[in-house]
């Protein structure tokens, strides 16, 4: 069965994010208000031959944490789904 | 005292630190990051540059290349691991050293003399160096911010584990001489044991009178085992 595996990785909210500061920034020269503040992750598409959900659901929950993202400064979301 | 300086796919500062390490003396071979072994006598350095093009995060996918089994046997048997850089990066992701390097505060890369203050001379890295000592030593990095939790930043510091820290020119360490935004404007950590130094500024490109300054030096020659000259 194909599995689809998306992972959003953002910084801590702890750990300051310059590219997020930079993009409010530019927001405000562009005469938008209101925008309290902006935080740039990543998004991690993954296409999988799955078998048994919950070993894959714990095998990705698993590379979220060794590969994808770094758990000092990031934290991971999974959201695993049917289809391509 | 011979280094094995290992080849990652975008490693660009590999040639450098061979050189370096030769005008001062030692030997010093390439080895690429497919390779297996390292002596058991031998000191280890990952060079600064770009390894996997920083994709996904800096030395994350080089942390999985196949010499890095061997580079963390020969830290834990006490073999001396110096990371520069990017090799300071690859060493955070693989757990060698605590913590992580972020994105420069600033979004700059910054490439110029920084200057260093010598924290203890407590480490063979160090040996060369009183505390307090001023070093200029080249950066040139755009993810250089370190970054740990307050346990591990307290831990550090009580350890006497931050070896160089970001000064001005009068060895001040002030907010203003922090060109990255590292928490206590930390340039340089070594490991529990001292074997594993981790540093963002580049000892290597500054080992002789040519290259602007000889301040570098000591940082090699003390990984290298060789003690102060008095």
């Amino acid at each position: 069965m194909k599995m689809k595996a998306i992972v959003t990785v953002t910084l801590k909210p702890s750990i300051l994010d310059p590219q997020g500061e930079a993009v409010a920034h530019a927001l405000q020269n562009m005469g938008v208000k209101g925008v309290q503040s902006v935080r740039i992750g990543k998004h991690i598409e993954l296409e999988i031959e799955g078998g048994d959900e919950k070993a894959l659901r714990s095998k990705l929950e698993e590379i979220s944490k060794e590969l994808l993202s770094n758990p000092v400064m990031e934290n991971s979301h999974l959201d695993l789904r049917a289809g391509g | 005292m011979r280094f094995a300086v290992i080849q990652f796919p975008g490693s660009n500062c590999d040639q450098d630190c061979v050189h370096a390490l030769q005008v001062l003396g030692q030997e010093a071979r390439l080895v690429w990051h497919q390779e297996t072994m390292i002596d058991p006598e031998e000191g280890v350095i990952l060079p600064g540059g770009f390894s996997y093009g920083d994709y996904l995060r800096c030395g994350a996918i080089a942390r999985f290349s196949p010499i890095m089994p061997a580079v963390k046997a020969a830290a834990e048997r006490g073999q001396v691991v110096v990371g520069i850089c990017n090799g300071f990066q690859i060493l955070c992701e693989a757990g060698l050293l605590p913590g992580a390097l972020t994105r420069n505060e600033g979004l700059h890369f910054r490439c110029e003399k920084a200057y260093l203050r010598v924290e203890t001379p407590a480490s063979r890295f160090t040996s060369h160096y009183v505390t307090g000592e001023t070093l200029t030593i080249p950066i040139a990095h755009g993810e250089g911010c370190y970054r740990a939790s307050p346990e591990i930043l307290q831990e550090l510091e009580a350890q006497q584990r931050v070896l160089f820290r970001y000064c001005n020119a009068e060895g001040q360490v002030v907010p203003e001489a922090n060109p990255n935004g590292s928490s206590h404007n930390i340039a340089g950590i070594c490991n529990a044991q001292r074997n594993v130094l981790g540093m963002m500024p580049h000892p290597e490109r500054c080992c002789e009178v040519e290259m602007g300054g000889t301040d570098g030096r000591g940082i090699l020659f003390g990984a290298a085992g060789i003690g102060r000259k008095i």
